[in-house]
């Protein structure tokens, strides 16, 4: 099993993800430049946050056309697992791998801490490891993840079951008081139609050791892991 | 050479959190008759083409493609200035 890390110019959770995955999950990885045009041999690749491009015109933007974009699309489209993380989460949304785009959040201030979030389904690639509905703790750091989408597309990922991740208050509530930055329906986490691409916007990579406060992240790559070896 | 106007404008009913805040200034500011702030860009772009109707549908395919978000934004575009030196 080998996972990529794709690193565009500006990303910075790239050595957090890379650490992650070969260290604590002890699992191959390695490091794609995003001006690599080809993929091959990887099992599972991983967006990860930063600043891609400086943000300049859109979060994500920029990056989602990166040349080794078109490898990643085609790699999504054939079925191989895709995590966006935060910045990797505004590229996937750009690239339209996910349905809507990301706004200021509501607050417009950036915002760095530990939320809860509601794992709604637990029969995903990502999500295999945890109960239903099940709350955890992650924490999240983002200026821009006031997710929105129409209407009409977010009755169809409701209909889909493409939500993952709410956010929520320790006991669970998803209201707007436990919404960090005021995404729609509490929007943390959303897969595609096919459940093999997941963007989301807290931190897994953050928070998969105790050392660092918690691990409740760890078990968003154990799901992968577990997926791919075919007894998710 | 041709010079384009660009405005990237949020869609209607996407909400505008930069705009509110600025509403909310204006309003402290005494400006007591504004009743809605929406912020958008202002994008100028320059091409090597004396072709209007060719340029316009060039602009507009840079649009839809990247100077734009078709899920929360709009656009406009506008020639504005043909220097024919």
């Amino acid at each position: 099993m080998r996972f990529g890390v794709v690193v565009f110019p500006g990303s910075n959770c790239d050595r957090d993800c890379y650490h992650v995955i070969k260290e604590v999950m002890e699992e191959p990885v390695e490091y794609i430049w995003h001006k690599e045009k080809s993929l091959s041999g990887f099992d599972a690749l991983i967006l990860p946050g930063g600043f891609s491009y400086g943000d300049y015109l859109r979060t994500g933007a920029i990056a989602r056309f990166s040349p080794i974009m078109p490898a990643v699309m085609d790699f999504a489209q054939a079925g191989g697992l895709v995590l966006g993380i935060c910045n990797g989460f505004q590229i996937l949304l750009e690239a339209g791998l996910l349905p809507g785009a990301m706004l200021r959040n509501s607050s417009l201030k950036f915002i760095c801490q530990p939320v809860f979030l509601k794992i709604q389904r637990n029969d995903t690639p990502f999500s295999n490891k945890f109960k239903s509905m099940q709350v955890v703790k992650i924490p999240i750091a983002h200026g821009e993840g006031n997710y929105y989408c129409d209407p009409r597309t977010l009755q169809e990922m409701k209909d889909n079951g493409q939500i993952l991740f709410t956010y929520c208050s320790a006991d669970g509530e998803e209201t707007m008081e436990y919404n960090p930055n005021g995404s729609l329906a509490n929007i943390a986490g959303i897969m595609n139609g096919k459940g093999n691409v997941l963007g989301m916007m807290p931190h897994p990579e953050r928070y998969s050791e105790d050392i660092l406060g918690g691990r409740d992240g760890f078990n968003i790559f154990a799901s992968m892991i577990n997926w791919l070896k075919g007894v998710g | 050479m041709l010079k384009a106007n660009i405005y990237v404008t949020l869609k209607n009913g996407v909400l505008d959190p930069q705009g509110e805040a600025v509403k909310k200034s204006l309003k402290i500011l005494d400006f007591g008759q504004v009743n809605q702030v929406r912020i958008g860009k202002f994008i100028e772009v320059w091409l090597e083409s004396r072709d209007q109707a060719a340029a316009i549908k060039e602009l507009e395919e840079m649009s839809d493609k990247l100077l734009a978000n078709p899920v929360i934004e709009d656009y406009r575009v506008e020639i504005v200035e043909v220097n024919q030196s």
